[in-house]
């Protein structure tokens, strides 16, 4: 009955290569909420929030303790903010922040609005108070997205995104400019995505849900450090083996916190998804892999297979896989991209070109405090077009570093780690970001 | 069945099967099966058992084996059976 051999195997994935569920995420609709008078609402999603998950947390500690594994995160989503607010949204803000405090959750997702075409007048009045609610509010995340394959790109909402970017790192400048890490831009955002700063609950979703995201880069790396020098057919079986493993536990945790709260299990998250500690970090498998350093040639391919490869795993360990699922590449929060990019081995340029093949986008980075927002907009742009013709979710999460140049470095502690300031190239696009409109959504067929 | 795993590791000393037995025969546990190797250079002792006819809930019996690992200068550990069969049976 015992296989010692499988025991061992799954203690030494969670007590030595970091192993654990990233994130147990509640969604909650607020829709039912939204009334004529902000304070009402405002009332209302406290009290909805409050009462359906109240017991998250304490759900969440009592699995970590019975299945022995760490789930590192407790979340909460909400509807578009946008779609909820009828007039100023900021004392929204202000009642979600409230709610995710006393329910003990670490983040909580959804200041959100999604004007991939267009805006309306809420969406409008929503991005305008995103800098004051990052600089005021503690555990609110907040994101935007700005295009879809269906749509196209909405270029007036780019524009505005730059300004909107410069000041939250402005109004945030004496916390190393920490507003910007909790708000993303997004391209094809998803309606389940449980990790932050991008989770909301989209219009299709159910009255509640639960959606978990794993981890463990930890864990694949260990696994190629056994097949050094093996050709590529082994790396991609050996990921696959370690992926399916991974996401049979995200399921059973899934499952057992679905049954436990009564609400129903939404999707598993395949990312494989870095933290600053030592040995959890996906640059690190890409260099056991065979590169010297992340962001040299290679970089690209070896993040491809591996993106690939965890997918292909990690489907068949769950009944719904579903959210961002692909590899993370945050830099301030992966030891192996810090050091790239502290060396200047890896670039802002070879970060984007590794987000067309993985998930999500530019993520973490931060730049120098003077780059104009125009600059900005430039890089969501590329960002965006990257992820309407290859059809997937891309973002931009980048950190204006108020105050600091290239090769300085900001902190924001924990898991959103440090980041050393990355040089951005100065050439103008002021002209093209100023043209605003729409980029059309792109022909789907004629792929090349 | 609810099948849970005991774990205790660190270095080897005599009684420990006979004190974890001995403290799970007082909460009416039923032991499974018991095997014993090296982890990372650790003695570690694994036991599986049936929490089923136990007179407490989980953290009630993962709270009475706390101090036997306490006596044995040992990490002791409960956790459920599901687990490992998630992650290595299809």
């Amino acid at each position: 009955m015992i296989n010692t051999q499988d025991i061992l195997q799954t203690m030494q994935m969670i007590r030595e290569e970091h192993f654990d569920i990233r994130t147990i995420t509640l969604g909650i609709n607020l829709l039912p909420c939204a009334s004529e008078d902000v304070k009402r609402t405002a009332e209302r999603v406290y009290d909805k929030i409050t009462k359906t998950a109240e017991h998250l947390v304490r759900t969440g500690e009592d699995i970590e303790k019975e299945f022995g594994i760490p789930i590192v995160n407790k979340r909460i989503a909400v509807t578009p903010v946008s779609m909820i607010a009828q007039g100023d949204p900021v004392p929204i803000a202000f009642a979600l922040d409230r709610a995710a405090k006393q329910v003990g959750v670490n983040f909580l997702g959804g200041y959100t609005a999604l004007m991939q075409k267009g805006a309306t007048d809420s969406d409008e009045r929503l991005i305008q108070s995103i800098p004051q609610v990052m600089s005021e509010t503690d555990l609110i995340c907040s994101s935007v997205n700005i295009a879809s394959t269906r749509a196209g790109i909405n270029m007036n909402a780019v524009r505005e995104m730059g300004h909107i970017i410069r000041r939250t790192a402005e109004l945030t400048r004496d916390r190393d400019s920490l507003g910007c890490a909790k708000l993303v831009v997004f391209a094809n955002a998803v309606e389940d995505n449980p990790f932050m700063a991008g989770a909301f609950v989209g219009p299709g979703e159910p009255e509640t849900v639960i959606n978990v995201g794993v981890s463990g880069p930890g864990v694949v790396k260990n696994a190629l450090e056994q097949i050094k020098g093996e050709p590529f057919d082994v790396v991609a079986e050996t990921i696959k083996r370690t992926a399916f493993k991974i996401t049979r536990v995200g399921q059973l945790v899934a499952r057992e916190a679905s049954s436990r709260l009564n609400i129903p299990f939404g999707i598993v998250d395949l990312s494989l998804a870095p933290t600053p500690a030592r040995g959890d970090s996906v640059a690190q498998i890409l260099e056991e892999m065979g590169l010297e350093s992340v962001g040299g040639p290679g970089t690209t391919a070896a993040l491809a297979l591996l993106n690939d490869a965890v997918k292909k795993g990690g489907v068949m360990a769950s009944n719904h896989v579903g959210g961002l699922s692909g590899a993370f590449i945050p830099v301030s929060e992966d030891a192996g991209m810090i050091k790239a990019a502290a060396s200047g081995k890896l670039s802002l340029e070879k970060l984007e070109a590794m987000t067309a093949v993985c998930s999500v986008g530019l993520d973490m980075i931060a730049i120098p405090g003077d780059t104009d927002a125009v600059t900005i907009s430039g890089i969501i742009a590329d960002e965006a077009a990257i992820g309407i013709i290859n059809q997937k979710t891309t973002a931009v999460r980048v950190i204006p570093a108020i105050g600091k140049q290239a090769g300085d470095t900001v902190n924001f502690g924990g898991l959103l780690g440090h980041a050393p300031v990355m040089p951005v190239s100065r050439v103008s696009c002021e002209s093209f970001i100023a043209r605003g409109g729409r980029i059309p959504a792109p022909l789907n067929s004629l792929k090349n | 069945m609810k099948k849970a795993l005991i774990s205790v590791s660190g270095a080897d000393t005599t009684g420990i099967i006979a004190r974890v037995a001995t403290k799970l025969y007082e909460m009416n546990i039923n032991i499974l099966d018991i095997s014993q190797t090296i982890l990372s250079g650790c003695f570690t002792m694994m036991m599986v058992v049936d929490l089923e006819g136990a007179d407490r809930d989980f953290s009630g019996v993962a709270e009475a084996l706390q101090p036997i690992g306490d006596m044995l200068h040992m990490e002791i550990h409960l956790q459920r059976m599901d687990i490992f069969d998630a992650m290595h049976r299809i």
